[in-house]
C-alpha cells in the first residue's frame, strides 16, 4: 500500500508545473487542501489528516461523496471535489507530518 | 481591555517597530530572491491565520502583523457567553504563538496607506514598508446607519457584534432583567458579519430565558425576509422554544428604522416596541483602514480577485475576511481562515514570480440552537467569472427532520471546530 501511495505521490509531483522540480521549498498544497485544516486539526472530535494513508482519505471522501458513508457535513463538502482533486488532496495530506 | 502603563506600551511599540524595521531586507532586492516583506493589518481569524501561514510557507519572508489589542476576543461562541453558558475568558486568545513563529508584532493602529511608496503609516507616526499588504480589518459599525443609534446608545442597547465588553454588557442586561421581560434583537439587512449569528443569538438567549426566566419573550425584528439556515432554526424553535421566539420579517414590518435608547424603544414602519433588553445589530462596513487604503468601493466593502484576494481597486494590497466581497462566501471566521491560507499561498507564489493556481475554498458554519443542538451550513467555492462562486451540487444546510443524535453530534463538532480554528489562528 505504501509503495502504491508513493508512486501516486511521485506521479502527482511530476505532473506539477515545470519549475516545481527545481525548487527547494515545499510544493503548494493542491486546491482545497488548505481549507480542510479549518476543522481537521486540534479539536478532538474531528480526526486529523496529516500523515493519514492517502487511500484512506481518498476512499472516505469518495464514500462521503456518493453517500455510501454517512456524514453530518462531509457529504456536502465532498460533493465539491472531482476524483482528481480528491486524489491530489489525499496524496498531499499523506505527505504532511502529523 | 489593554490598560497597561502607556509609557511602557509606547516604549514596547517603538522597540518592536524598530526591531521590525531593521530586520527587513531591501524589498526590491529581496523580491528577486523570493523574499520580501508582507504587512498584515488586523489580527483576527483572517489576519493571524494569514501571517502564520506566510511564515510557514516561506520562512525567509519578513511578516509584520499590525494589531491594536494584545488579546483577541472571539466572536464565534460569544453568543454562548451572552446566554451565560460560557466564560468570556474562553474567548480570549493571545499572540505568543504568532510571535514565536517569527511574525513581528506591531501593537497599534494603521492610520493611512501610502500606496505610491508602499508604506503603511501607523498611529504612532512610524511607517512600515511593504512589498505586499494584507488587510484583514473585519467590520466597523456604521454609526450613521440607523437613526438614534450611536456609540453612546450602544451602552444602553448593545450591539455585541464585536466581542468583548459589549458581549458582557448584553449578558449583564439579560441577567438583570425581571422574569416576564421582553427582549428584542434587531437584525440587519445583508451583507453583515456572520449571517446566521442573530438567529443563533436568538436561540441561545431563548435557552437562557426558558431556563431562568420562563415568562419572558424574545422578538426578532428583521430587515430581511429570509435568513441563513432559516428552516433549521424555525424547525428547532418550534420544538425547543414554542411561543418564546417571535420573528418579524421585513415584509411584516420587521425592519427597525430608528431607536430611542432613553425609552428603550425600537421603531419599525408599523409599530413601536418598548423592550426591557434591546440588542441592536446595526449595519456594518469594512474596517476603517479599507477605505483609507482605497480598497473599499461605494458599498463600504472591498472587491477582490478570487484567486489571489488582491484588491481589484489597488495593486499589491490584498483583502481577506469579513471586509472582502467574497462572492458566495459568507462573512465567517471559517471563511476568513480559509481565505487567509489561499491568500498567503498566492502571495508566496507572486513574490517568487509564479502564477498562483485557481483555488478551491470551503466554508462550514455551525450554529448552536441549544448547548446540545447544533446545525450547520457548508459551501465549496471556486473562482468563476471573476467571483468566488458556489461549486454546483456541493454545500447546503444540515438535513431537516434529522434525529436528535445528529444535532448533538453537530454541537460537538461545533466545539471541535472552535478549538481547531482558534489553534490555527493563534496557536
Amino acid at each position: 500500500m505504501r509503495l502504491v501511495n508513493s508512486v501516486l505521490v511521485v506521479g502527482l509531483l511530476l505532473c506539477g508545473p515545470a519549475q516545481a522540480a527545481s525548487r527547494k521549498e515545499p510544493l503548494p498544497s493542491p486546491p482545497g487542501a488548505s481549507a480542510c485544516s479549518g476543522c481537521h486539526g486540534a479539536g478532538r472530535s474531528i480526526p486529523q489528516l496529516p500523515g493519514k494513508i492517502p487511500v484512506e482519505i481518498a476512499t472516505a471522501l469518495q464514500d462521503f461523496k456518493t453517500g455510501k458513508r454517512p456524514a453530518t457535513v462531509m457529504d456536502r463538502i465532498a460533493k465539491g471535489f472531482s476524483d482528481d482533486e480528491i486524489a491530489a488532496i489525499a496524496a498531499w495530506y499523506g505527505r504532511q507530518r502529523p | 481591555m489593554e490598560t497597561d502603563d502607556p509609557n511602557r506600551r509606547r516604549f514596547l511599540e517603538s522597540a518592536l517597530a524598530g526591531a521590525a524595521m531593521s530586520a527587513f531586507p531591501l524589498p526590491a532586492l529581496a523580491q528577486a530572491r523570493g523574499h520580501g516583506h508582507v504587512v498584515v493589518i488586523g489580527g483576527g481569524f483572517g489576519g493571524a491565520s494569514c501571517a502564520r501561514t506566510l511564515k510557514r510557507l516561506e520562512p525567509r519572508l519578513a511578516v509584520t502583523l499590525v494589531e491594536s489589542n494584545r488579546i483577541f476576543t472571539s466572536c464565534p461562541f460569544s453568543n454562548a457567553v451572552i446566554a451565560g453558558l460560557r466564560d468570556i475568558a474562553d474567548q480570549h486568545f493571545g499572540y505568543r504563538a504568532v510571535a514565536k513563529q517569527g511574525v513581528a508584532l506591531h501593537w497599534g493602529t494603521a492610520s493611512a496607506v501610502d500606496r505610491q511608496n508602499h508604506r503603511v503609516v501607523l498611529s504612532d507616526g512610524s511607517t512600515l514598508r511593504y512589498d505586499r499588504l494584507v488587510l484583514a480589518p473585519g467590520v466597523d459599525i456604521r454609526w450613521d446607519g440607523l437613526p438614534g443609534y450611536s456609540e453612546e446608545a450602544a451602552l444602553r442597547m448593545p450591539h455585541a457584534w464585536k466581542a468583548g465588553e459589549q458581549t458582557l454588557l448584553l449578558r449583564r442586561q439579560l441577567a438583570a432583567m425581571d422574569d416576564g421581560g421582553l427582549v428584542a434583537i434587531a437584525a440587519p439587512a445583508n451583507p453583515y458579519r456572520c449571517p446566521p449569528g442573530p438567529y443563533e443569538r436568538a436561540s441561545l438567549i431563548a435557552y437562557y430565558l426558558k431556563t431562568h426566566k420562563p415568562r419572558s419573550k424574545l422578538i426578532v425584528l428583521d430587515a430581511k425576509d429570509a435568513f441563513s439556515k432559516q428552516r433549521l432554526f424555525e424547525e428547532a424553535w418550534k420544538v425547543l422554544y414554542p411561543d418564546l421566539i417571535e420573528w418579524v420579517p421585513l415584509s411584516q414590518g420587521g425592519q427597525v428604522i430608528s431607536v430611542d435608547p432613553a425609552t428603550m424603544t425600537l421603531v419599525t414602519d408599523f409599530a413601536s416596541h418598548q423592550v426591557a433588553v434591546a440588542n441592536v445589530i446595526p449595519p456594518q462596513r469594512a474596517g476603517a483602514i479599507a477605505s483609507l487604503a482605497g480598497v473599499a468601493d461605494r458599498s463600504g466593502w472591498c472587491p477582490i480577485d478570487p484567486t489571489t484576494f488582491e484588491s481589484t481597486l489597488q495593486k499589491d494590497i490584498h483583502v481577506i475576511g469579513d471586509a472582502a466581497i467574497a462572492g458566495a462566501m459568507p462573512k465567517s471566521a471559517f471563511a476568513a481562515n480559509a481565505q487567509a491560507k489561499v491568500c498567503a499561498a498566492a502571495i508566496v507564489e507572486m513574490l517568487a514570480g509564479r502564477q498562483p493556481d485557481d483555488p478551491r475554498l470551503i466554508n462550514t458554519c455551525y450554529s448552536l440552537v441549544a448547548p446540545d443542538y447544533g446545525i450547520s451550513i457548508a459551501g465549496v467555492y471556486h473562482a468563476a467569472g471573476g467571483q468566488l462562486t458556489d461549486v454546483t451540487g456541493a454545500g447546503g444546510i444540515s438535513p431537516l427532520d434529522a434525529p436528535r443524535s445528529f444535532r448533538e453530534q453537530e454541537a460537538r463538532y461545533a466545539e471541535g471546530w472552535f478549538k481547531t480554528i482558534t489553534t490555527e489562528a493563534f496557536g
